[in-house]
């Protein structure tokens, strides 16, 4: 019994395979965007997690030598000797400067994670260690290596484009007698004797803490997942209309079944078992499908990537068993999630009622009215759980109701419209087809829903990513001011190169000192009164005057970080040093760093910590002579790797997001690609159903083309409308990304900003996207034999 | 003898598939072949000092141990470990062939604190002299004047604690088993091995809990093999008591994987004069059992020599004086009651 039921119900996707290519495809798509988006992000994330394993990445302090050059092996052991727990760090390149990177650490005094053996643990100290030595990297990478008598050994999770060895090794290899810097393990000992009595020469470097990018590419990643869960969205859709299709279709034979004695239980579990079935095919195929989205995308981002984090992603992907796994897992989960409506009528309804619902107008609206209602409900839900809502997971919840809601809402407002429409419409012609349009509605709903939510995802991201450039652009001019900037090991050395700067150059100060503030882990910078503070920085919230109040030292700036963890505004009191607290002036937007930040004027910081003179400046040269005053100071000793050309920097900066661009661009266009596809089935379900509806118009003297045109027409306004629609809740999601999610996340707020020229080319899209999907369908109207459309009439009877 | 911290250091350097033109290991120890080109210890070699102070290099494993039981003002049991191990990787006896590990610990009732370093020899980051007499590695170190009126110093620290001991010897240089040969295994497996039981110690240690000035006495053993143990022989239990009498016994029982088991011991005199025993005559059973870092580890002993009249109850001041370092191990400082009292150190592994 079981078996005949089985082949009974399988037996409709042969008579149907359309339905059966929809919910495939759709199924397949949506967890092709999912795991594309999701490979791309484990590949990255694997990738910075090797390199700043292997490297103690930013996270250790760091010592080197103060005159720049290597750390020698008498310092380093006088360090050691002394309760110093450094390791030494050999750092160059193989076989040329584009060549292999070739990373020496000693592996038996690297801090923890870090160093060969955490990359290749299964080879062994004594391998590292024997004459030979050996070298641990990708297999890639390992053959580009030049002849070297050292072991090879493959670890998958070695840093892109680097191997590597212990010291002894990177020395043979390099011809290198010092190290090039130490790092410093994060558990010391008990009892140190000061940096200066140990080693003088050395400066300690503490983590790069101010300005962290993986905080930026953090951004980037819950950016990309926050799109692909939308893709993944929009294809539930599909799925959902298809199952629902399905199990409409299979009405009669699940009576037939039923009323054969099968239990609705066993029934149940059948379709379920079917479906997990078709799920596992569909994910399947998405996986394959997503691998080679990520594979094109891969190279894109990991250039992203190394620009905002400044550490190799590899260009190739790697296959990783959580990454299928949790693709297959997501295929399944929407597909029940698509299905529950279904078996729960099927459960619910009665076994011989609602053979009529699907014509139906009246049960359409209601049905209509109810998705409207839970629309808004979900849409108040929204609103409740972003207003009061804390964290990052309500913010996503939030999101979710957002979105869904929008979608329930969908065809009551199309329905409106269309409403609108037909009372406003002349001639009998059009009033009919305004009408028809109608009924059609609750057919094409579920496609337009996800038109809808591909739309809104669309706009969403990419005013974020738009705004989120506009602002690190602005941020950038803000920050990155001075034309060149300098840095000197010592005092004296300061003082020598601001010697040697010509007239009209102006050096701006830079120091900062860690310290907590208000509880949390931060630091104090000082600022110089200066022209090119006043002119660039913007303020998010200040007092009258912050800028003359700054100077004459009666209170300080605070950033953004700081002023949201900490609840503080404009006015509120903040101790920076012991006994002296400080009225806030004003709050400065700080993108790519997570910590609190409070800045004072010059004098008051030299006061407060007269231990941290100034060692870098901002400089402020006239133009066309910034070559002309590096050479200056390079001639005056300046060390060229502290030497930084702003305009060098910037550009690299913006070069990052012309990357993102591109990648968001290209995910935008495959949403877009599945909600064009939803809406063919749609219309290529609905043009066999609607034959009886068009034939009595086609035989009161409307042309088959003209009937055509009107398929077409109609497509194209309702995917205008739906672009409408879908404007404003893609402005919302880009409102709770920028808002509240970054918010969340991170603890800054990117301003939002307006790009309608993208939305216009962007309905444009959608239009042109159901013009093709309605395409086919239409043509195929406008062929439809005559006999066919007389045949209406005969089966009418 | 300690022949428990030799597992670490194997294990550290051992346990790991070795490349190709190292050999690999023969069993569980992997010390029968390892042994090839290393210099074997031989019976009837004379020890000297101070030269027998200073590292053997062409030994493939080498060690400075000293362990302390030391008490408060209060009179609450304090114990302090200071270890420096030596491996050669290659029998060259070159500096840069060495490599070495330090452990250090302080125990006293209800806290065991422990650290560990290591160091690639040929750079002066850690080493050996023997005259001036200074062990080191990184800013650890035991030097001074050990069997001498100079008398020496110990230290070592670690991310909350720190100890600094003054030690000088009130007897002499031991040698344990037959004149400094000490046989491990029936197979006929040994070391060169002597002591240094009689050093008074006082210092100070820096603990979370506070500075504890600290008086006791301390126990240096020194011992240098290339294939002291048999391949089936799995874990150690190692004792070196000091009795009220100021008589000291060290005694041992290796175990092998078959439950058989491998003893010696040696008693020394008030006067220094040691007396060995064979195999089977001390005899060491648990009696209770701790259960520390998810294993059941024998924290309090019944020990017996019956040619000595001993037959006692061995304690740990701290059950849980678990080393979680590289390879993991029990040491710590214990109490004597029974035929004999005193106090003493237990040092277990392969549990």
């Amino acid at each position: 019994m079981t078996r005949a039921a089985l082949l009974a119900l399988l037996s409709h996707w042969r008579r149907r395979p359309l339905q059966l290519l929809t919910l495939l495809g759709g199924l397949a798509l949506a967890t092709a965007l999912w795991s594309g988006v999701q490979a791309i992000n484990a590949e990255a994330r694997a990738s910075y997690a090797s390199a700043s394993e292997a490297l103690g990445g930013g996270r250790l302090s760091r010592l080197a030598a103060a005159a720049g050059g290597p750390v020698t092996e008498g310092e380093w052991v006088a360090l050691r000797r002394a309760g110093w727990l450094a390791s030494p760090v050999i750092e160059g390149r193989l076989g040329g400067p584009e060549g292999v990177r070739l990373l020496g650490l000693d592996p038996l005094t690297a801090p923890p994670g870090a160093g060969p053996l955490a990359v290749a643990p299964d080879a062994g100290l004594a391998a590292f260690l024997s004459p030979g030595g050996a070298l641990a990297g990708r297999a890639e990478v390992l053959a580009r290596l030049p002849p070297t008598g050292a072991t090879l050994i493959e670890a998958p999770d070695a840093p892109p484009g680097t191997v590597l060895t212990d010291t002894r090794t990177a020395r043979r290899l390099l011809g290198t007698d010092g190290f090039s810097h130490l790092l410093l393990s994060p558990d010391q000992p008990l009892r140190r004797p000061p940096l200066e009595d140990v080693a003088p020469t050395l400066r300690l470097d503490a983590p790069d803490e101010t300005a962290d990018p993986a905080a930026l590419a953090g951004s980037f990643h819950l950016n990309l997942t926050a799109f692909a869960l939308l893709s993944f969205a929009v294809g539930l859709f599909i799925v959902h209309g298809a199952v629902g299709l399905a199990f409409e279709g299979r009405r009669a034979t699940v009576r037939t079944l039923r009323a054969l004695g099968l239990p609705a239980r066993r029934l149940a579990l059948l379709m379920a078992a079917e479906l997990a079935a078709l799920a596992l095919l569909a994910g399947t195929l998405g996986l394959a499908l997503g691998w080679l989205v990520a594979a094109a995308l891969l190279p894109d981002v990991a250039g992203t990537l190394r620009g905002l984090y400044g550490a190799e992603v590899a260009g190739t992907l790697a296959f990783r068993p959580l990454w299928a796994a949790s693709g297959l897992g997501m295929a399944l989960l929407g597909t029940a999630l698509a299905s529950a409506s279904a078996f729960r009528r099927l459960a619910t309804e009665p076994l011989l009622g609602g053979a009529t619902r699907r014509g139906g107008a009246l049960w359409a609206a209601r049905r209509a009215r109810a998705q409207g209602a839970a629309g808004a409900l979900l849409l108040l839900v929204a609103g409740a759980l972003l207003f009061w809502g804390r964290g990052l997971a309500l913010g996503f919840g939030g999101l979710a109701a957002l979105m869904v809601g929008g979608a329930l809402l969908l065809p009551l407002l199309l329905d409106g419209a269309l409403r609108l429409g037909e009372r406003l419409a002349r001639g009998p012609l059009a009033r009919w087809a305004w009408a028809d349009a109608r009924a059609e509605l609750p057919g094409l709903s579920l496609a337009l829903m996800a038109l809808l939510l591909a739309m809104a995802a669309n706009v969403g991201v990419s005013t974020m990513v738009a705004s989120f450039r506009d602002t690190f652009r602005g941020f950038l001019d803000q920050r990155l001011a001075a034309e060149l900037y300098v840095a000197a090991a010592t005092e004296a050395e300061a003082a020598r190169l601001l010697a040697a700067l010509p007239e009209g150059v102006r050096a701006l100060p830079i120091a900062s000192v860690p310290r907590p503030l208000a509880g949390l882990p931060g630091t104090v910078g000082m600022m110089r009164d200066d022209p090119t503070f006043r002119d660039n920085w913007r303020f998010l919230a200040a007092l009258p005057d912050p800028w003359d109040r700054l100077a004459r030292g009666e209170g300080l700036l605070v950033n953004e970080q700081l002023s949201r963890r900490a609840g503080l505004s404009p006015g509120d009191a903040l101790e920076v040093a012991p006994g002296l607290v400080l009225p806030i002036l004003g709050i400065y937007g700080d993108y790519g760093n997570a910590r609190a930040q409070a800045i004072l004027s010059e004098d008051l910081f030299r006061t407060l910590f007269p231990d941290t003179p100034p060692l870098s400046f901002g400089l402020r040269i006239p133009p066309g002579e910034t070559d002309a005053v590096a050479e200056r100071l390079l001639a005056a000793g300046a060390d060229p790797a502290r030497l930084v050309d702003q305009a060098a920097l910037k550009a690299l900066s913006l070069g990052i997001f012309e990357r993102t661009f591109a990648v968001t661009a290209a995910l935008n266009a495959l949403t877009l690609g599945v909600a064009g596809f939803a809406l063919l089935m749609s219309l290529l379900t609905l043009a066999g159903m609607r034959l009886p509806q068009l034939a009595p118009v086609w035989a009161l003297g409307t042309r088959r083309a003209v009937l055509g045109g009107l398929e077409l027409a109609r497509a194209a306004g309702f995917a205008a409308l739906t672009a409408l629609l879908a404007l404003p809740l893609g402005l919302a999601l880009a409102w709770v990304l920028l808002a509240i999610v970054n918010v969340e996340a991170f603890g800054w707020r990117l301003p939002l900003r307006l790009f309608p020229a993208d939305w216009a080319r962007l309905g444009a899209l959608a239009v042109l996207a159901a013009l093709l999907a309605a395409l086919w369908p239409a043509l195929r109207l406008a062929r439809t034999p005559p006999a066919r459309l007389l045949r209406v009439f005969a089966d009418e009877r | 003898m300690n022949a428990r911290p030799l597992l670490p250091l194997l294990l550290l350097l051992l346990a790991a598939p070795a490349p190709a033109q190292e050999p690999g290991p023969s069993g569980f120890a992997g010390l029968g072949a390892a042994a090839e080109g290393f210099a074997i210890p031989e019976r009837g070699h004379d020890l000297r000092f101070p030269e027998d102070h200073g590292p053997h290099p062409l030994f493939r494993i080498e060690w400075w141990y000293l362990t302390a039981n030391l008490e408060g003002p209060d009179g609450t049991p304090h114990g302090v470990q200071w270890t420096l191990f030596r491996t050669a990787l290659r029998p060259t006896g070159l500096p840069e062939d060495q490599v070495w590990m330090g452990h250090a610990a302080v125990t006293r009732p209800g806290a065991h604190r422990a650290a560990e370093r290591l160091a690639l020899g040929g750079t002066g980051q850690a080493g050996v002299v023997a005259e001036p007499f200074a062990a080191w590695i990184d800013e650890w170190r035991l030097e001074g004047d050990l069997d001498g009126p100079g008398g020496a110093t110990v230290t070592a620290q670690g991310p909350d604690w720190a100890y600094d001991l003054r030690l000088l010897a009130t007897g002499p240089v031991v040698l344990q088993g037959d004149r400094g040969y000490s046989v491990k295994s029936p197979e006929g497996q040994a070391s060169h091995y002597y002591s240094l039981p009689f050093l008074a110690a006082e210092g100070t240690l820096l603990l979370p809990e506070g500075e504890v000035a600290v008086t006791g006495t301390a126990w240096i053993d020194r011992e240098w093999s290339s294939q002291p143990l048999s391949p089936d022989q799995t874990g150690w239990d190692w004792f070196s008591l000091s009795f009220e009498t100021g008589e000291k016994m060290m005694g041992f029982r290796l175990n092998a994987r078959d439950g058989s088991r491998f003893t010696a011991a040696t008693w020394i005199a008030p006067d220094g004069t040691p007396t060995p025993f064979p195999d089977g005559a001390f005899d060491a059973e648990p009696l209770g059992w701790t259960e520390v870092a998810g294993r059941r580890v024998p924290t309090r002993w019944r020990v017996t020599l019956p040619e000595r009249g001993l037959d006692a109850t061995v304690a740990a001041v701290e059950p849980a004086a678990w080393m979680p370092l590289s390879v993991p191990y029990w040491e710590g400082p214990v109490t004597v009651e029974g035929s004999h009292r005193g106090r003493g150190y237990l040092e277990m592994t392969g549990y």
